[in-house]
């Protein structure tokens, strides 16, 4: 029997394949979705709550109904359909009808001939609000005499696990408190989307998400309408990292285009960015860690508190991320954790690249580090002493399998050869500490190394059967033979359009690979999250191209022949949906089986920091990455750059600055990124044990280096200052001393 | 928005007096963000980036002429002996910031946070400001009154800055929290002007607007007449009297908390910055550099 043989050097799988998307992107050429346009259409604009916390007594929207040009002002009352969405909880307002719960709420949305008209319309709106005393600090709003946020409380989710005997008796015990900001995903495109009206009463949506299905099935009970006459178009993506989970202006531009028949397009500006996504949770942690003398891990207690904001968004599962991640990628016979989501009037917080494991890795990796120094023992064979392995019992119960090379990783991590030292006098100032500032000729100059070890979940948790579909077709034509392929999988820059190619053109070896555009026409994908879509869309396109391949083989039976195109008279079709293998949610005690598999990543970052001015320069980071198998091996390695940036950001300068629940950084100006004179080279190594279950034994490798580096690199700031630094971002005023935060307090 | 397009200074100043209400812009750096944000809604918009003669740079009667419309990019390329101003203009933003920004956009924004500003408060800079048939020039503390705030008239453009030359050595240094395209948190230049014998010393975003340190300034000038320093560079200053410097820079700062940054972070690192700004003065003296 004839069989399709894979062909090396067509962009395969394990090749470094060039992107699909990359040309137009670097020409300047991609339809970005804030690049939509379409003849007569209107643009919209939201009014928000200048307020954190507010009662609306009413709002006149008289003044901005008769000003020139503009065509619909819309506010709750409006709303045809279910007031209210949300990814899981629908608690969160269309338009604001009451109250309002955060600054940035929207309240009532226009649409106007053009963007100027528009956004002086939200100006002519007056809302009457009773201004309430905001709920603004995560611990404050445990208390039983606190603000409700919600008529419920201000308990979002409550996760406790207990493990082995969580008062077994140690032989060293420390203990730490540590916090960390809220972080924005900035991505460099805004929320934008285009609403165009049917003819048959419906709407299609083109918009930059991250899931196509799980914004249609928030939009069209809203709408009021049925869900085939609401049609969701993936447009260009230009970045997400959790920031386009939950919807933003996409049911607003339905209903104004809905109300006023024509296409409306809205795009916010990077100020209103900040209100119009959720952000990273902003945590507070204690933990006690207990051990042996030898340094074996005995016993783990954590008490983490994040800060969901004002509406639930992925707050519940961010929660149990971190609580189940809180000690380490670890063997932890017993244990003791205990996670608390809250709601304050603060913007609401939800997915970012890390979700959950971020936080809990600053903690559990100082705790590492402190252990380490109260046994007198070397920081690296504390981690390989009590690293993970498979078969490890974890605090939830489950058993980790799959691969879980966390050994391996440190040892590489460790043995990569670190920068050279250089002097500290007669360089360009722009490569000390202080950059472009010519702040330093080498004065106060101290280097420092540190280490972290973490690891994150991969697809979605406790029960979740996040499950994606694809379609392919092989045919044939003039030029030889085609394969289609389609699915509702968002490109959100990762390279998961490049990786579906590899793989169809692995599976059928094929070099003309199409792909057609995301729709919602075809089943869900999920969502661009979780590392998860080349496991899961890649599963589905395998599976697709393997029913293909049987078809084919079928047909070609036992005729040998040179090349099976001889048999696509007709073409072949395959729609094939993949799973992952399925999870179970915890029950009271914090046991099941929550997790579908892990990827764990091993830091080294060196700094240098002047210590007398607090200002740092990243010298190097190295990260080691376990990723099952490497599909695009470039395009790994581009991961974990962005995820090493977006870690580094995280530890030395991104944070939303609230004050009483107001962002008072909206913008590039003073929301710090890092810039290519903070970022340095990376240099990573990637450990390849397949994942069993998963398409060639990949593993989704976007979020373990953004796990890990903010870690290590603020571990290397206290190897080079001394100072405690339990807290990230670190400022300045904390590496010079001016800033201290205690060592430890007792929980709430 | 009409946008106003002369081809030459006198078209420019024509315009402006026609309408008094029009906001010009040169690189736009600072402009185009307020438009963005929503901040100014000017009725029309004049625009001088073609002006020549806002692009001149010269060099007359010891003194040093830099037209209004000069972008960061040519002052680090062309003015590199004036080395607090390349230091200073470095420190914008990016390469392409540095390519748009220019002089005229720093002094009409008039924020204390202006990067090149306390270099022309060190050079006593005077600012040319030019109406139709006039010109007038203001000293650099009368041009900026505060913060945001100038001494133009509605009529005026500013034309450039001039400055006497003189022998000396000097620094300019910005603390920003990331290594590039930062606002400064703190900004400190240091000049000794050895013409005069005079330290000048000036701040910047550490008050309502760019602060000379003035008893700093006068007691190091002393110091080094008291140490023979202007005589002979070699004669070495205490590390007491370097710290005494510092201190009294730090005592001229006004200095507020913000999102950019404490009040206490930016005393305590204009103490720093002074203590290795003169340090450097005093290093590069001795080396004749």
């Amino acid at each position: 029997m004839t069989a399709i043989r894979p062909r090396a050097g067509i962009g395969g799988v394990g090749e470094s394949a060039p992107r699909v998307d990359g040309l137009p992107k670097v020409k300047g050429e991609f339809e970005y979705a804030s690049d939509l346009r379409r003849e007569g259409m209107l643009w919209g604009e939201t009014l928000r709550s200048p307020h954190p916390s507010a009662r609306i007594r009413s709002i006149d929207v008289s003044q901005a109904a008769v000003r020139p040009g503009v065509r619909a002002v819309l506010v709750a009352a409006d709303v045809p359909g279910r007031p209210r969405f949300g990814l899981d909880v629908k608690d969160q307002p269309v338009l604001a009808a009451e109250v309002v719960r955060y600054a940035g709420e929207p309240v009532a949305v226009v649409a106007a001939d053009s963007q100027e008209a528009a956004r002086q319309a939200i100006r002519a709106i007056a809302v009457d609000y009773e201004v309430l005393q905001p709920l603004t600090d995560m611990e404050a709003a445990l208390h039983p005499d606190a603000p409700r946020v919600h008529p419920g409380g201000n308990v979002v989710r409550d996760v406790r696990i207990l493990h082995g005997d969580p008062d077994a008796a140690a032989e060293v015990w420390v203990e730490g408190y540590y916090e960390t900001g809220m972080q924005d995903q900035a991505p460099l495109g805004p929320e934008a989307g285009l609403a165009v009206p049917a003819v048959d009463g419906g709407v299609d949506l083109h918009v930059a998400t991250q899931w196509l299905h799980a914004d249609h099935e928030q939009i069209a009970p809203c709408l009021g309408l049925p869900e085939e006459k609401v049609r969701l178009h993936l447009s260009g993506v230009g970045g997400a990292f959790g920031a386009r989970e939950d919807v933003s202006m996409q049911i607003h531009a339905c209903l104004l285009a809905l109300r006023t028949g024509r296409p409306v397009k809205m795009a916010y500006s990077r100020p209103e960015s900040f209100s119009g996504h959720v952000h990273r949770h902003p945590s507070r942690i204690w933990m006690r860690h207990g051990a042996r003398r030898d340094g074996t891990l005995v016993v783990v207690h954590a008490r983490l508190l994040i800060d969901g904001g004002a509406y639930t968004s992925t707050s519940p599962a961010v929660i149990g991320n971190a609580t189940t991640f809180a000690a380490g990628p670890y063997d932890v016979p017993n244990a003791s954790l205990h996670g608390t989501a809250v709601f304050t009037n603060n913007p609401p917080c939800g997915a970012m690249r890390g979700f959950g494991a971020v936080q809990a890795c600053f903690a559990y990796e100082a705790q590492m580090d402190r252990l380490a120094a109260a046994l007198y023992m070397d920081p690296l064979a504390l981690r390989l002493k009590n690293a993970m392995r498979p078969g490890t019992v974890m605090p939830t119960g489950q058993v980790v399998g799959g691969s879980a090379p966390v050994r391996k990783l440190i040892q590489g991590c460790a043995a990569m050869p670190l920068p050279p030292e250089e002097a500290a006098g007669g360089r360009d100032p722009i490569r000390l500490p202080g950059g472009a500032g010519n702040t330093s000729r080498g004065e106060g100059l101290a280097r420092g190394a540190g280490y972290a070890v973490g690891f994150k979940n991969l697809a979605y948790s406790e029960g979740f059967d996040d499950s994606s579909q694809a379609w392919v077709r092989l045919s044939r034509d003039g030029q030889g033979a085609m394969a289609e392929v389609k699915t509702a999988a968002v490109e959100v820059g990762q390279g998961l359009d490049t990786i579906v190619a590899q793989i169809v053109r692995s599976e059928l070896g094929v070099e003309r690979v199409v792909q057609l555009p995301p729709d919602t026409a075809i089943g869900s994908a999920g969502s661009s999250s979780a590392s998860r879509q080349t496991m899961m869309t890649g599963g589905a396109v395998q599976l697709a191209c393997q029913a293909v391949r049987a078809e084919l083989e079928a047909r070609a039976g036992h005729h040998e022949v040179p090349d099976l195109i001889e048999f696509l008279d007709s073409p072949i079709e395959a729609v094939r949906t993949f799973h992952h293998r399925p999870t179970r949610a915890l029950d009271g005690t914090g046991q099941g089986e929550p997790h579908v598999a892990f990827a764990f990543g091993a830091a080294r970052a060196v700094v240098e920091v002047d210590r007398d001015l607090g200002l740092v320069r990243v010298v190097q980071l190295a990260v080691a990455q376990d990723v099952g198998r490497a599909l695009n091996p470039q395009s790994v390695l581009g991961q974990i750059e962005g995820g090493s940036a977006q870690g580094l950001g995280f530890a030395l300068m991104e944070e939303i600055d609230l004050a009483g629940g107001l962002v008072r950084n909206a913008s590039f100006t003073d929301y710090l990124l890092p810039t290519t004179l903070d970022m340095p080279p990376v240099v990573s190594l990637l450990v390849e044990e397949p994942e069993p279950g998963m398409p060639f034994g990949a593993k989704g490798v976007g979020e373990p280096s953004t796990v890990v580096v903010p870690a290590a690199v603020v571990a290397a700031l206290r190897a080079a200052t001394g100072r405690a630094l339990s807290r990230a971002p670190v400022k300045p005023d904390d590496l010079v001393g001016l800033r201290t935060f205690p060592g430890y307090r007792p929980p709430p | 928005m009409d946008v106003l397009l002369p081809r030459t200074l006198e078209e420019a100043l024509e315009m402006k007096a026609a309408h008094p209400q029009t906001v010009p812009l040169a690189g736009g750096t600072d402009l185009m963000v307020d438009l963005n944000f929503g901040r100014l809604r000017p009725p029309s918009i004049l625009d001088v980036s073609r002006l020549p003669e806002l692009r001149v740079l010269s060099r007359e009667d010891g003194h040093c002429f830099l037209g209004a419309g000069v972008p960061y990019s040519r002052i680090t390329a062309e003015l590199g002996e004036f080395r607090p101003l390349a230091q200073a203009s470095r420190s914008v933003g990016s390469p392409q910031i540095r390519n748009r920004g220019t002089v005229g956009g720093n002094l009409g924004t008039a924020s204390p946070a202006g990067d090149i500003l306390p270099v022309l408060a060190v050079y006593q800079a005077e600012v040319d400001l030019v109406r139709p048939g006039d010109t007038r020039a203001l000293a650099w503390d009368r041009f900026l009154l505060g913060p945001k705030r100038t001494a133009i008239a509605p009529d005026e453009l500013i034309a450039g800055v001039r400055w006497k030359v003189f022998r000396g050595t000097g620094s300019f240094s910005k603390i920003g929290t990331r290594n590039a395209m930062v606002i400064a948190v703190a900004s400190l230049c240091l000049v000794l002007d050895e013409d005069a014998r005079q330290v000048r010393a000036a701040l910047g975003s550490c008050g309502p607007t760019i602060l000379r340190a003035a008893a700093a300034e006068d007691y190091l000038t002393a110091e080094l007449r008291r140490a023979g320093s202007w005589d002979d560079p070699a004669c070495r200053l205490g590390q007491p009297v370097i710290d005494a410097f510092a201190e009294r820079v730090a005592d001229a700062a006004r200095p507020i908390d913000d999102v950019r940054g404490t009040a206490a972070y930016r005393r305590h690192g204009l103490r720093v910055l002074a203590r290795r700004a003169l340090a450097w003065a005093l290093e590069d003296r001795r080396q004749g550099r």
